[in-house]
């Protein structure tokens, strides 16, 4: 019992250290930071490097993590915050979670994508209590917690800068105004907050003896979760919100088990966002409204080209096995095409309709995990399963999403990123039916009446046919009235309502048919790998796909396809960009929205 | 009875008492116009009978059914059209997209928002398999909505026409203000609200708005606007509502609102005599 208070404060501790830096920036830069987990897991590499490498003691090991982070902390401002400032929340959301992409993958080339282990440099000195230990590894990392919240709290209350600071996050046009320097303000706090998250990093390797290039993912939503359970922006409230989150894990860990520790995390999160938007400080009532109406990306339109473009693009396709004798660009290309049908369907949800979604990977999983079960263990046939399993991934990815469709632009990005990852975690936590972290393997290839599509060929076609199914579906769909209604809800959501838009009708209707589509593209790549795990389809994916939606043009379908095919066709044809494929997908990312924010096939025009 | 009736709706916004038991009526073909000073409670009155928003006390009937907690979505299916205060059209639309967006309500038995939830589910689908497979007398629909759509635009003359297929956030203000009044007439609606139609327009484009307004009038359309500009007011209102601090101070004939003592002292304060009234009486009872 006691041993359970005393890990959840730990734990809750070193949430806080990532909260309080979440909340603060989205306090003056309005935006909920998804890199701040990367600077996390750079702070304890530089921690690491100081006590393995160079062995140095553990104070003067901490300075140089905090002097490291807070430096990439202002770089992070510096280069995908402060370009994209008047560009609105939901693309500085993208541009941070760009970031994060590049700084990971760049620590997995730096020190490799292996776990290495971090020996605790303090003496191995305990307290015996009653019903549990308390060491001094413990004491310590309670008392930097205490130490960085009193500090931030002079600071803020107490020191002239902090009001600054303090202003800034009220209005920040008014600080402007009144000769605050906001810019100066946003690097102050960016590398305050990038030095507490690098410093918390560096416990929790220590803590847990071992540190990893993506641990950082999960600081990202532990510290987003503890930072909305407290309000976002309010940084006693992300304290607070921090020790709910550690105690309520350390008790659930005891309780259920160790894997259900992300589940729980994952659980408040979106309970938080349904029920308490605002935080539970905040008196119930509904979130402050967001502006979300265009902001996404700027305008454009699609490009016109002649009408035969289209029928000859897909012509050419369908014809490419006859002209290539490798079957190696056709295994690719495969790959591709599932690729785009995911991107054609996030592009309806996002592009057409609006709402910004990190949680496709969960219709692919749930697509796949479907037809993986009802083909192996009720002998369904493909074909069945190709329209069935889709069928039920839409109902329950409705069901999931139906009640966070309210929310809007950031809220229900982070939403959706909680029910994308509550997907696979229930995949990884539900034995009995998904076999748990194994995952399910020797899955039947595709196969029409009783014919097996083994071969590179057949799999490429039957990929093709696939999205041309999709593309033809969405096509009708946004040419019909459904997209005129799809859009009016992107443009102004209470102008849409007031001439009969039903948000929450028409919201569903388009997640249902985007989730039909992204779950086909599971089903397919379920049989073609005949191998799904609960991490086969990650975040990074719903990145990925985002990516090619930004790179092709929003609300564009041949923009989606073209996405899609030159970020899987790039790396694979480039050797050597194979292994910095992700950072070259974070750094199109940036580029895009500085530059061409509307992708490839819009113009302003 | 009447088309439109509100009965004595309250609204409070937490301490602020924003309408206190305003009644009105609104006859079938009837334009009423709604004045007062800024803080008077129009918009809140508005967005009551648009539905944006609900009584805390008090009833709204739409044609003998009460619409007061519906969401705005069923309003409008009830046959109710707004524009909105600062011309909200939908920016990436084209003119006639937007147009064709206020007949939604209009695509019959397709859009049926207001089921339970497995007729909603069925619904849905029909309306997915519908918009994929087209059929004829769908097509057919759409193609006589989009020749509506034209002809409604044909009220402003040349004005939007000739701009049918650019988006809508290419417009000037003023057309984006018609594109908007376009888009609520395509909806046919029982009721008409105007929230200010003519604010931010210059005197040409405010009297050729005027001839719009009565033109709908000739046409027997019901309309409710709220409106600063009393020139505007006084040509086309049958009646006028003037409200204070939340509640309805006079109402009646255009000519005799305007000049009620009551309304004038609202908008620009007492006059100096009343206020010289005031004081001596005032002096009298601290003598007393």
């Amino acid at each position: 019992m006691l041993d359970q208070w005393i890990n959840g404060l730990v734990i809750g501790n070193l949430y806080m250290l990532t909260a309080i830096g979440i909340t603060q920036i989205y306090g003056v830069a309005g935006v909920v930071n998804f890199a701040h987990g990367s600077v996390y897991m750079f702070g304890a590499y530089i921690g690491w490097m100081a006590i393995t490498w160079f062995g140095w003691p553990l104070l003067p090991a901490i300075g140089l993590v905090l002097a490291g982070s807070a430096l990439l902390g202002l770089l992070l401002e510096r280069f995908a915050v402060r370009p994209f400032a008047q560009a609105g929340s939901t693309i500085l959301l993208l541009t941070t979670i760009a970031a994060g992409l590049i700084l990971d993958n760049a620590a997995q080339v730096i020190w490799g994508p292996q776990t290495q282990a971090l020996r605790n440099p303090l003496p191995q000195w305990y307290l015996q209590l009653e019903s549990g230990i308390v060491t001094l590894l413990d004491l310590f990392i309670l008392a930097c917690g205490v130490t960085t919240a009193l500090i931030l709290h002079l600071f803020l209350y107490r020191s002239r800068a902090g009001w600054a600071v303090r202003a800034t996050a009220q209005d920040r046009d008014a600080a402007l105004q009144m000769g605050i320097d906001v810019n100066g303000v946003s690097r102050l706090s960016f590398a305050l907050a990038g030095a507490f998250a690098g410093l918390s990093g560096l416990l929790v390797g220590l803590y847990f003896n071992n540190i990893y290039p993506t641990m950082g993912a999960s600081a990202t939503l532990k510290g987003t979760t503890a930072a909305l359970l407290g309000g976002l922006g309010n940084v006693p409230g992300a304290i607070l919100g921090a020790y709910v989150l550690g105690i309520v894990e350390a008790f659930s860990v005891e309780w259920l088990g160790a894997s259900y520790r992300n589940l729980v995390a994952v659980v408040l999160l979106i309970g938080v966002l349904l029920f308490r938007p605002s935080g539970l400080l905040a008196p119930r009532r509904a979130l402050n409204p967001e502006p979300t109406a265009g902001t996404f990306i700027p305008h454009g339109r699609p490009l016109r080209f002649p009408r035969w473009v289209v029928p000859a693009a897909a012509a050419i396709a369908a014809a490419l096995p006859f002209a290539l004798v490798n079957p190696y660009p056709l295994q690719v290309l495969a790959i591709g095409w599932a690729f785009a049908l995911m991107a054609v369907s996030l592009n309806l949800i996002s592009g057409t309709t609006g709402q910004i979604s990190l949680g496709h990977a969960g219709f692919v999983t749930l697509g796949a995990y479907a037809s993986a079960i009802f083909t192996s263990r009720l002998d369904l046939s493909f074909a069945a399963s190709l329209i069935i399993s889709p069928l039920v991934a839409a109902v329950i990815g409705v069901l999931l999403c139906y009640p966070a469709l309210r929310l809007r632009g950031q809220y229900l990005a982070i939403a959706t990123l909680g029910l994308g990852e509550a997907i696979s975690l229930i995949a990884l936590n539900w034995d009995a039916v998904t076999l748990g972290p194994l995952g399910i393997s020797n899955i039947q290839p595709p196969a029409f009446f009783g014919r097996e599509l083994v071969s590179p060929v057949a799999q490429y076609w039957l990929a093709l046919a696939i999205l041309l199914a999709g593309v033809w579906i969405v096509h009708r769909l946004t040419r019909s009235h459904l997209g005129r209604a799809f859009r009016a809800v992107r443009e102004d959501e209470v102008a849409a309502r007031a001439f009969g838009v039903g948000l929450s009708r028409y919201k569903s209707l388009a997640f249902g048919v985007s989730a039909f589509l992204a779950a086909l593209a599971g089903v397919f790549l379920a049989h073609s790998y005949s191998y799904i795990a609960p991490d086969t389809f990650t975040f990074a994916l719903s990145i990925q796909v985002l990516t090619m939606i930004i790179l092709g043009g929003r609300d564009n379908l041949a923009g989606a396809v073209l996405g899609a095919v030159l970020l899987i066709a790039l790396p694979e044809s480039i050797r050597f960009l194979g292994e910095y494929r992700f950072i070259l997908y974070g750094l199109l990312l940036i580029v895009m929205l500085r530059f061409r924010p509307y992708g490839l096939l819009n113009s302003t025009k | 009875m009447s088309l439109l009736s509100v009965r004595n709706v309250h609204k409070h916004f937490g301490g602020l008492h924003a309408l206190r038991g305003v009644s009105l009526d609104l006859e079938e073909g009837e334009t009423v116009a709604i004045i007062g000073p800024n803080g008077a409670g129009k918009t809140t009155l508005f967005n009551l009978i648009s539905c944006e928003d609900s009584p805390d006390e008090g009833e709204i009937v739409l044609d003998g059914r009460r619409i007061d907690s519906l969401p705005p979505h069923l309003a409008a299916a009830r046959g109710l059209a707004r524009t909105f205060q600062n011309g909200r059209v939908f920016g990436n639309l084209t003119v006639l997209e937007n147009v064709l967006l206020g007949a939604h309500t209009r695509l019959h038995g397709l859009t049926d928002p207001g089921s339970r939830p497995l007729g909603a589910l069925f619904l849905s689908l029909r309306e997915i398999a519908c918009c994929l497979i087209q059929p004829r007398r769908f097509r057919k629909l759409e193609a006589e909505l989009a020749e509506e759509a034209k002809e409604i635009l044909s009220m402003f003359g040349e004005r939007l026409l000739p701009r049918l297929h650019q988006p809508a956030y290419s417009l000037s203000y003023a057309n984006r203000r018609r594109t908007e009044l376009a888009r609520a007439l395509a909806l046919r609606p029982k009721v008409l609200l105007l929230d200010e139609p003519t604010a931010g327009m210059n005197p040409t484009e405010t009297e050729e708005m005027t001839e719009v307004i009565l033109q709908l009038q000739r046409r027997g359309q019901t309309m409710l606007i709220i409106e600063h500009k009393l020139e505007l007011v006084m040509a086309v209102a049958h009646r006028v509502v003037a409200l204070d601090a939340g509640a309805v101070l006079v109402s009646g004939h255009p000519e005799q609102v305007r000049s009620d003592p009551k309304l004038i002292e609202a908008y620009v304060g007492k006059t100096r005599a009343d206020l010289a009234k005031e004081n001596a009486a005032l002096a009298l009872t601290a003598e007393a």
